[in-house]
């Protein structure tokens, strides 16, 4: 956007760059950020041999396909694979439904008690999520759910972070086109459902992809709560695999590269809106 | 889902209509007011979740921390036995002590990535995405696969930072298993994996600062380092200040880069075990429910008080434009 509001005040060929030392210190910092991930990638290709030996390889010889059969028969990494979507959609899911519905009502209706019950949710995005822990592990307990995919994303379908995020998307919709369907005779669900809810479509992505990849990358619940390798999610799945191997570092970064993939492609596809979330969150927090 | 269509068509159709109905009074009333019960309604779903997951389990988590649990899972009131077991357990004062060398070290993040941002926000500066994209990678990657990789970059013996080292001549020690330089490895990786979240935050607080101010700074003659410590740095506090305190909350946090780049059995853990990493020990490896529960309000004493006392400090040196 920016640079295309550019483009017509200055025409000038663009063969070099502006700002060349700006660029190098970037370029410098670009590859601390990425380096680990390349040497993870060159890694889960060689051979044992050769992610031990000094100096290291940077290029594995005859690229190794068999760490990542290795990765799927050494645990059921699959299985887990499909654990952590499972939980990824149904903390989604809910998570941006509830939140939509709460934040509609904070944002657009007049209600007793508004205000306190706003800063009941304000004040719960303040406890840290341990302090729930002990007491979401007996619920889950109580319930017989110990060691089910409900449990993984049971809990985490209720956000006040959520509501709050889609509140402050909320206000932010102009008042008179819910106005004009009011007068025009729609009912409060119509409106919600068929006008705000579509207009509200930015942000219900921006925090879905923020859940997305929190629920993704979540390791403390699932290691409390599921202990069957076969009801893991890959977070933690891959912390027992660094137990049974130990240092057999190509079968290790092969399945990280696996389990971290999906979470970084639903990122660079919705990058724009993730960046949106967490720039509302930070500026209007 | 039909899309953005059907919200716009009816605004169109209607203006004049919301006119004549609006016209005597001088602002047009909410729409949706009195509407208590489908408020309720909206409201209920999140409501009930979070008073059964988060709400009265705070509340529980603080009576379990004045009690003792049996081995078949009673609570038995223990007055402040929990607390007493707290002020004299040397593990918490390791872990009180790490934790904040972990907070002060993961500071670092804070000018690293506003320097990074504001690179990136040079007029006519390319390739924005392709770096912040970049730069946001460690963010959204698993941690157990970020941990994994850090560790064997780590490995005393052939990790490839220790070999780096050696091309300077610098003999590089066992990172992760040597208590005297684990904490530091891992508050390296903490930075690493926060700067890309901060630069977001931290751009979009520049692209809210009014160009007019560079424009009047440059007819002043100030340089772009006088522009960024004159007009920069003052109107991006407020972000600087959110920045600070989601990173000081975050650290009081770590719990997964330990767990899994040291784990119990290292000889290090003693020099790098949080208070999350001592609450998970106490209650979910040791069962002792009713001490964690004691870890878990000393958390959350910290927290409170820590954002409490930025906010009492924002007032000397944050700016609201």
């Amino acid at each position: 956007m920016a640079e295309s509001m550019q483009a017509p005040v200055r025409h000038r060929r663009r063969f070099r760059p502006k700002h060349p030392i700006a660029h190098l210190v970037l370029c410098v910092g670009a590859v601390f950020m990425v380096g680990p991930f390349l040497w993870q990638l060159s890694t889960s290709l060689q051979s044992f041999g050769e992610s031990v030996s000094v100096p290291p390889t940077f290029l594995p010889h005859s690229p190794q396909w068999s760490n990542v059969t290795t990765v799927f028969g050494a645990l059921p990494f699959g299985r887990e694979l499909v654990n952590t979507t499972v939980m990824t959609i149904a903390r989604t899911v809910g998570q941006v439904l509830f939140s939509a519905l709460a934040g509609f009502a904070f944002a657009r209706m007049q209600f007793r008690g508004r205000g306190v019950l706003f800063a009941v949710f304000l004040s719960v995005t303040m406890v840290p999520y341990q302090v729930f822990l002990l007491p979401q592990y007996q619920i889950m307990q109580k319930l017989g759910l110990l060691n089910t995919l409900v449990a993984l994303f049971l809990p985490g379908m209720f956000s006040a972070f959520g509501t709050f995020l889609m509140r402050q998307f909320f206000r932010q919709l102009p008042i008179e086109i819910e106005e004009a369907a009011r007068i025009d005779g729609a009912n409060i669900l119509q409106i919600f459902w068929r006008i705000m809810l579509p207009m509200a479509a930015p942000g219900m992505i921006a925090l879905g992809v923020l859940v997305i990849i929190w629920s993704w990358n979540d390791l403390l619940w699932p290691l409390v709560v599921n202990s069957d390798p076969r009801q893991m999610p890959v977070s933690a799945g891959l912390a027992s695999l660094q137990g049974q191997y130990t240092t057999n570092f190509p079968v290790l970064m092969a399945g990280s590269l696996l389990a971290s993939l999906p979470v970084i492609i639903v990122f660079v596809v919705f990058q724009r809106h993730l960046m949106s979330g967490i720039a509302f969150s930070g500026v209007k927090g | 889902m039909s899309g953005p269509s059907t919200a716009t068509a009816p605004a169109e159709a209607r203006p004049i209509r919301l006119r004549t109905t609006t016209g005597g009074r001088r602002r047009p009333r909410p729409p949706t007011r009195d509407s208590g019960w489908w408020a309720l309604l909206f409201l209920l779903p999140a409501a009930a979740g979070l008073v059964i997951f988060e709400i009265w389990p705070t509340f529980q988590t603080i009576y379990f921390s004045f009690t003792s649990w049996g081995a078949f899972g009673g609570h038995v009131w223990s007055g402040l036995e929990n607390y007493r077991t707290l002020i004299a357990d040397s593990d918490i004062v390791h872990a009180i002590v790490n934790t904040a060398i972990i907070s002060v070290i993961s500071l670092l993040a804070v000018p690293l990535s506003a320097i990074v941002a504001a690179l990136l926000s040079l007029p006519g500066m390319r390739g924005v995405t392709v770096y912040r994209t970049l730069y946001f990678l460690p963010v959204v990657t698993l941690p157990a696969a970020v941990a994994l990789t850090w560790k064997y970059l780590f490995n005393g013996d052939y990790g490839l930072i220790n070999w780096l080292l050696s091309k300077i001549g610098v003999n590089g020690p066992h990172w992760l298993s040597d208590p005297a330089t684990a904490i530091f490895a891992i508050s390296i990786v903490g930075v690493w994996g926060s700067i890309g979240y901060n630069m977001v935050i931290f751009l979009s607080g520049i692209r809210g600062i009014p160009t007019d101010y560079y424009e009047a700074a440059e007819l002043d003659g100030a340089g772009r380092l006088a522009q960024f410590f004159h007009i920069t740095v003052p109107l991006l506090t407020p972000s600087i200040f959110f920045v600070t305190v989601i990173t000081v909350i975050n650290s009081l946090q770590a719990f997964d880069l330990i767990y899994l780049m040291v784990g119990q059995q290292s000889p290090a853990i003693e020099r790098t075990e949080t208070l999350v990493y001592l609450f998970y020990q106490r209650g979910f490896a040791e069962h002792d429910g009713g001490y964690a529960a004691a870890i878990g309000v000393l958390l959350l004493l910290a927290t409170l008080i820590l954002t409490a006392a930025q906010f009492r400090l924002q007032r000397r040196w944050v700016h609201y434009g």
